[in-house]
């Protein structure tokens, strides 16, 4: 269960770039959750990701995981019970090393990493059973170097290490938006049998409505820095981008839409 | 010609000596993704400890390992100042050099240069190498395993083995992909901030014994003993990418061939002098224009020689 508690973050206090992104967000996940996340661009969706993975930390407000208190942990301790995947494929994977040992680092989050072997022969049988769950071919590709794979590939190979080990919390930052739309759908479809394999408890961002609505148990829309509608369940499942549009008009105090929202 | 011929083995036994210092560099450079110039300071720092140390009549073993440990750490300074206290790497380096300068000195005694004693014949033979070794085995007045070059490239070998197996350990391997996607590593719950320091040492820890060797091979440790060596280590790490990368591709045969590419620098330098009449005052203009020629090509490949536009998103592997 993760809960967030009137979570503030301002960047770049007292300058001419101040930018209140996190405005006092209150948000409850339950285990299994599903949440998509939309809204315009500076609603603050990434910013609210980053801040609970703890990529910097927030000015005010706490954020615990299945009860413990990672308000003031760095990044790399958040990390044992957190899976990311990033919007740019690059991000998510170490180009130079190979798909294993990709593998085998994610394997060992949040373990102590000392001077046993980084990779087992065991261990690379068991990746090839996982990597051919992708139906991408890569378990033929274990010595590969990731830096030759697709962005699609990647994305694919970053979702299965944010989920080698079971995380208690998968974030995935509009992890589709940088991949055409036959592999985003592919990556999605693949991220939808991964969690649900699991029962992840999820957020993700995603600038699609369509996949806002068709994803997930529960969808929450933020604007400046706030969550301004928050709905889940058969409501939500019922809702059409119609729905939202005029719902984001109403609560937003004016037709703000991005042109990104109104394209998709 | 017969005078550069002769002087060849000096050339490779030095060029192997200073390729430890390259491997050092390697680390940093190619790994971690940080030029540290910590090394210019630190190979001294190695050379000045050994020295001192083994004219007290300390054990050469001991002398060899506490000039690895006071290298390593420099390198842990050079770290701190770059993780803790947010200094960026490059401007750490260079304080941690600029530090060490006085520190040498003062190992040195407030001295600009201290000299092992090689007249004393006991004395001599109680080093591992020497330059005076060189000629003893070309004149057969000692075993050819005394040879600079066998016995520092079994020291090379020996290092070379061990940073494999390192690196390929879950701690090395972490040290790997925070050098590669540092933002990926700590998703993945890897410290970076302890990669880097640990990489800086074990980095820095190589330069300073290569720098007991080199003391050790010329008998005497001197203040600007270091100077430039980050230049040079990069010649090396970079000469034996552009002759062997293509063919070493594992991890291993890649710092042999950076140890190589240390040795070819040296060949080249030695036959510049033997060959020419230039004034060696001008070696180091020679290197750092080298040097900067070869870090240039690769920018100037991708600027102004590619010949079809690369589309889609997929990465160019990288070399």
């Amino acid at each position: 269960m993760l809960e967030i508690q009137n979570l503030w973050k301002t960047f770049n206090p007292g300058t001419v770039n101040e930018k209140a992104a996190l405005q006092g967000v209150n948000l409850t996940l339950n285990d299994g959750d599903f949440v998509t996340v939309i809204g315009s661009n500076g609603a603050g969706k990434s910013t609210l990701l980053n801040a609970v993975a703890g990529v910097f930390l927030a000015d005010q407000g706490s954020i615990r995981l299945d009860g413990m208190d990672m308000t003031s942990l760095p990044e790399h301790r958040r990390a044992s019970g957190i899976g990311r995947v990033f919007q740019d494929p690059m991000m998510g994977t170490a180009a130079t090393m190979q798909i294993v040992e990709n593998l085998a680092l994610a394997a060992r989050r949040g373990q102590f990493r000392g001077l046993r072997r980084g990779i087992t022969r065991q261990e690379k049988e068991q990746y090839r059973e996982q990597l051919r769950t992708l139906e991408l071919g890569l378990e033929d590709r274990l010595t590969t170097k990731v830096g030759l794979l697709s962005g699609g590939q990647r994305q694919a190979l970053t979702l299965l290490m944010a989920t080698l080990r079971r995380p208690k919390l998968l974030l995935l930052d509009e992890h589709t938006a940088a991949l055409d739309p036959a592999t985003a759908a592919k990556v999605l479809s693949l991220t939808d049998k991964i969690v649900s394999e699991h029962s992840l408890t999820t957020l993700m961002i995603t600038h699609n409505m369509k996949d806002a609505i068709a994803h997930g148990n529960r969808l929450i829309m933020m604007n400046e820095g706030k969550i301004i509608f928050d709905v889940a369940g058969e409501e939500k499942a019922n809702l059409t981008k119609a729905d939202l549009l005029q719902k984001f008009a109403d609560l937003s105090g004016g037709g703000l839409e991005s042109d990104r929202m109104l394209l998709n | 010609m017969l005078d550069f011929i002769g002087a060849l083995p000096g050339a490779v036994s030095q060029g192997l000596i200073w390729g430890i210092m390259a491997i050092g560099v390697y680390i940093t450079y190619k790994i971690l993704d940080i030029a540290d110039l910590t090394v210019d300071g630190s190979f001294c720092t190695g050379g000045a400890t050994f020295v001192v140390l083994y004219a007290m009549g300390a054990n050469i073993w001991l002398a060899l390992l506490a000039s690895l440990l006071v290298g390593m750490l420099a390198g842990l300074v050079t770290g701190i100042l770059h993780t803790a206290c947010g200094i960026p790497a490059i401007l750490s380096g260079i304080l941690t050099q600029l530090a060490l300068w006085s520190v040498n000195l003062a190992i040195m005694g407030m001295k600009a240069n201290v000299a092992i004693n090689v007249i004393d014949k006991a004395n001599l033979d109680r080093l591992l190498v020497s330059l005076r070794f060189v000629q003893d085995v070309a004149k057969g007045t000692r075993p050819f395993y005394r040879h600079p070059i066998f016995v520092v490239g079994l020291f090379t070998l020996g290092i070379i083995a061990v940073l494999y197996w390192f690196f390929g350990t879950e701690l090395g391997a972490s040290l790997r992909a925070t050098g590669a996607n540092d933002k990926m590593a700590r998703a993945q719950g890897i410290n970076t901030n302890v990669g880097r320091v640990l990489g800086l040492m074990i980095s820095n820890g190589l330069v300073a014994l290569s720098g007991a060797l080199l003391s050790q091979y010329q008998s005497f440790a001197d203040s600007s003993m270091g100077k430039g060596a980050i230049v040079i280590g990069l010649a090396a790490v970079i000469i034996g990418d552009v002759l062997l990368g293509r063919l070493f591709r594992n991890f291993g045969l890649r710092l042999l061939a950076v140890s190589i590419g240390s040795i070819i620098y040296y060949v080249v330098i030695q036959a510049v002098v033997s060959l020419s009449n230039i004034n060696t005052n001008y070696l180091k203009l020679i290197s750092a224009v080298i040097v900067a020629l070869f870090l240039s090509v690769p920018y100037w490949k991708g600027k102004y020689f590619v010949k079809h536009p690369q589309h889609g998103k997929e990465a160019a592997p990288h070399a």
